[in-house]
């Protein structure tokens, strides 16, 4: 069995216009020492989904459906108090605004130690030299001094590394960052890449990065999920994903996107349209209203779902496209587009 | 070549003062601004890059004159226009528009979209309200919205959608110059692809001059002529695109480009990477001579004690380096003729205070 497992989880919440599906379906595997990426427009359910493993759904107004495997353990049906006692130690969350995830009222000290005495039955002494070797770790400057800064003494960027300090002050085995860079600069950025690739390392963590930022993704993932409308779209190695995209959505966010490392192309190739809501989902496929292809399915794609199906080695893709289609196409039509005219 | 540039600023200073007490006594100043210069020429686009409060938002707001300078000059169209009186000014307000970062709180959310893209027409009372809806309707279509939208709500809409209610609103007054501020960075790139095309279509047909301010270092090399590096109020770097990106000669471009990642697993093993340390410093207090220095791998003694300044190292290339990458005929040799006492607090380990 896998060390993570998700199986066909849906999280819905019912609210005063309808049912909003932000999670619809979705079903992943993740082993100990490895990536995976997610990567969705705004809306898509990337926070939803994080939250949802982290069981802060739990005690909501959600409406929450399918398995969450954790090393052996069904999180989904276990009560809230169980997967509370597993936060922090077991899995961890970086959020992408440190400010809101720390109290302002407390040293960064006192809530890394506070965070790792819930777990480890240690003296306030032994808490806190480990909150300064694990300030020192993220590459704080001066940690025995730094430990007694209050979170808006930090910059940005220290705000960031001290939080992954706390994310894995216990030794978490699956570490969720959730849009870990967004709000920093790109040098500060860069830093803060590094520093979580030589930690997974170090720790031997699963760990899952969400992000919109495709470079991130590329610059982090083993594998990659992209998600759309709730659902997953194509889900396959980083490889698969920027060498063999097979689905057209997949397509529209790498011609989207100009590159650093490309000729500057004329024009930019965008998804026609706008993400779709969670409400009122398309029918069929939900990306039919934006594909460029949709014509091809011969109207199949306005009326059924497309089912998620392996295409080759583990690649997995939701497209009414057959699978030789899709790579003529690939081929043929968007590739020669994105590379340099 | 001799042309005269569309607009020049020449010194421009904002510096923000810093109060404190009940008697606000002045106790220092932000210097967010802090003696920059440059043209723009008419129908290019000038982009404007640099780390989260480098000053490229007041730059703008400095331009388009929504704030006064401390000091300077700003020249648009052969007129000085620094401290020219809102009277004088009307004519030209509407040569220069700015659109703003955030699609959503720059549109009032009571007013249709009609109305808010109609307005500038009503101020001027050169219309009938036929007249005025028709001309709406045609902006409309030309930023890729529906006619038909001509009275629905901001709220309904979309990201991009407001985007280009926005970028519409602003086409309205027929400016000259656009100031654009982060146009697309609250946007999904889907959305901001559909919104960089239609700047770059509009640009063509109605012969716009941009400056496009954005910290995303592939969209402005996307859509830029030529672009200026800020870093703490200052402009490090200003070239044309393929100089700036393909020869950078500032040490702080060339960390800055090499920071960005690129959507390639395979790129990320091969890619050599200048990592610098720390973050910005305050621009309440920037270190002094080269405001890089507390960065900076190759900083020197001099870099500490002397301000380089801006100078041309290559046709159109402007660098203030005391020892720049890539340039041309120099090749490092200034470098070693100064033995400096390696300041280079780029090269301390992390876990090093670079303060
Ligand atoms: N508590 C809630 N009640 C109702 N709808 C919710 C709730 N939380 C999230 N949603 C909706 O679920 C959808 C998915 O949200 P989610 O935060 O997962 O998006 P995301 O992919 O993380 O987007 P972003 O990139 O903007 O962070 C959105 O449409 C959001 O409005
Ligand atoms: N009205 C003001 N009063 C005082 N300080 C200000 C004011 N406006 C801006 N500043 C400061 O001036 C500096 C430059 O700000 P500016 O908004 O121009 O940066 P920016 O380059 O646009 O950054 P960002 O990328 O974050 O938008 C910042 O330190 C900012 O805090
Ligand atoms: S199923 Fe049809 S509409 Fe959906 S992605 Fe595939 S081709 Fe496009
Ligand atoms: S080499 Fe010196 S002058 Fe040039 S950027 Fe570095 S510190 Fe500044
Ligand atoms: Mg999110
Ligand atoms: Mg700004």
């Amino acid at each position: 069995m896998s060390f993570l497992e998700l199986k066909d989880l849906r999280i819905h919440f019912p609210t005063d216009d309808g049912l909003v599906k932000s999670v619809d379906g979705l079903s992943f595997t993740l082993e100990r020492g490895r990536t995976l990426g997610i990567v969705g427009e705004s809306g898509s359910g990337k926070s939803v989904t994080s939250l949802g493993i982290l069981g802060l759904h739990k005690g909501g107004r959600a409406r929450i459906s399918g398995e969450i495997w954790l090393d052996g353990e069904e999180l989904v049906g276990a009560s809230q108090e169980h997967v509370r006692t597993l936060r922090g130690k077991k899995m961890a969350m970086i959020f992408q605004d440190p400010l809101s995830a720390m109290h302002p009222f407390y040293t960064v000290g006192d809530q890394i130690i506070e965070a790792y005495r819930i777990h480890n039955d240690v003296s306030k002494k032994v808490a806190r030299k480990h909150a300064i070797d694990m300030l020192g770790r993220v590459g704080i400057p001066q940690p025995a001094r730094r430990v007694d800064s209050y979170p808006h003494e930090f910059s940005g960027g220290m705000r960031q590394r001290a939080m992954i300090a706390m994310a894995l002050s216990c030794d978490p085995e699956l570490l969720i960052a959730d849009e870990p860079t967004t709000a920093l600069d790109v040098t500060v950025q860069a830093q803060i890449l590094d520093l979580m690739r030589d930690l997974q390392r170090d720790f031997d963590a699963a760990l899952i990065v969400i992000t919109h930022d495709l470079g991130v993704v590329a610059e982090l993932s083993d594998d990659i999920l992209v998600m759309y409308g709730g659902k997953c779209v194509e889900y396959g190695t980083s490889d698969d994903i920027f060498e063999r995209p097979e689905h057209p959505y997949t397509w529209g966010l790498l011609g989207s996107m100009p590159r650093l490392d490309r000729e500057p192309t004329e024009r930019l190739m965008p998804i026609k349209g706008s993400p779709p809501s969670l409400i009122n989902v398309p029918s069929g496929c939900a990306f039919h209203p934006r594909c460029a292809f949709e014509e091809r399915t011969a109207g199949l794609a306005k009326v059924e779902v497309p089912e998620l199906r392996e295409t080759e080695g583990g690649h997995l893709v939701r497209c009414h496209l057959p699978a030789e289609r899709r790579r003529a196409i690939w081929r043929n039509e968007i590739k020669p587009n994105l590379e340099a005219s | 070549m001799n042309e005269e540039p569309l607009l020049s600023v020449q010194g421009l200073e904002k510096h923000f003062p810093v109060t404190k007490g009940l008697l606000q006594r002045q106790v220092g100043a932000v210097r967010a601004v802090d003696g920059i210069s440059f043209d723009v020429r008419k129908g290019e686009t000038l982009g404007l890059v640099g780390e989260s409060g480098c000053g490229k938002t007041t730059t703008g707001r400095l331009i388009t004159r929504l704030i006064e300078p401390s000091a300077g000059k700003i020249v648009y169209a052969g007129q000085d226009i620094t401290h020219m009186s809102q009277g004088r000014l009307r004519p030209l307000r509407r040569d220069v528009q700015m659109i703003f970062q955030d699609p959503y709180s720059s549109l009032n959310p009571r007013h249709t979209v009609g109305a808010i893209v109609g307005a500038p027409f009503r101020i001027q009372g050169i219309k009938t309200e036929q007249g005025t809806k028709k001309a709406v309707q045609g902006i409309l279509e030309l930023v890729g919205l529906n006619p038909e939208h001509y009275n629905r709500y901001p709220h309904e809409f979309s990201g991009g959608q407001r985007q280009r209610i926005g970028i519409a609103r602003t086409l309205a007054l027929k400016p000259k110059l656009i100031i654009a501020d982060e146009p697309v960075s609250a946007l999904d790139v889907s959305i901001q692809a559909q919104v960089v095309n239609l700047l770059e279509d509009l640009q063509g047909e109605l012969d716009l001059t941009y400056v496009v301010i954005a910290h995303d270092l592939s969209v402005v090399r996307h859509i830029s002529d030529r672009v200026a590096v800020m870093y703490l109020g200052k402009i490090v770097e200003i070239a044309d695109r393929k100089g700036l990106y393909e020869s950078p000669m500032h040490p702080y471009t060339n960390a800055l480009l090499s920071a960005v990642p690129i959507p390639d697993p395979k790129r990320r093993k091969e890619r050599e990477r200048i990592r610098l340390q720390g973050d910005v410093p305050s621009p309440l207090n920037p270190p002094p001579a080269c405001r890089f220095h507390t960065r900076c791998w190759k900083a020197q003694e001099i870099c500490t004690q002397v301000e380089p300044p801006l100078e041309t190292l290559a046709p159109g290339h402007q660098v203030a380096c005391h020892f720049p990458e890539n340039a041309p005929g120099l090749a490092g040799g200034l470098a070693d003729g100064v033995s400096g006492g390696a300041a280079s607090a780029g090269a301390v380990p992390a876990g090093t205070d670079p303060a």
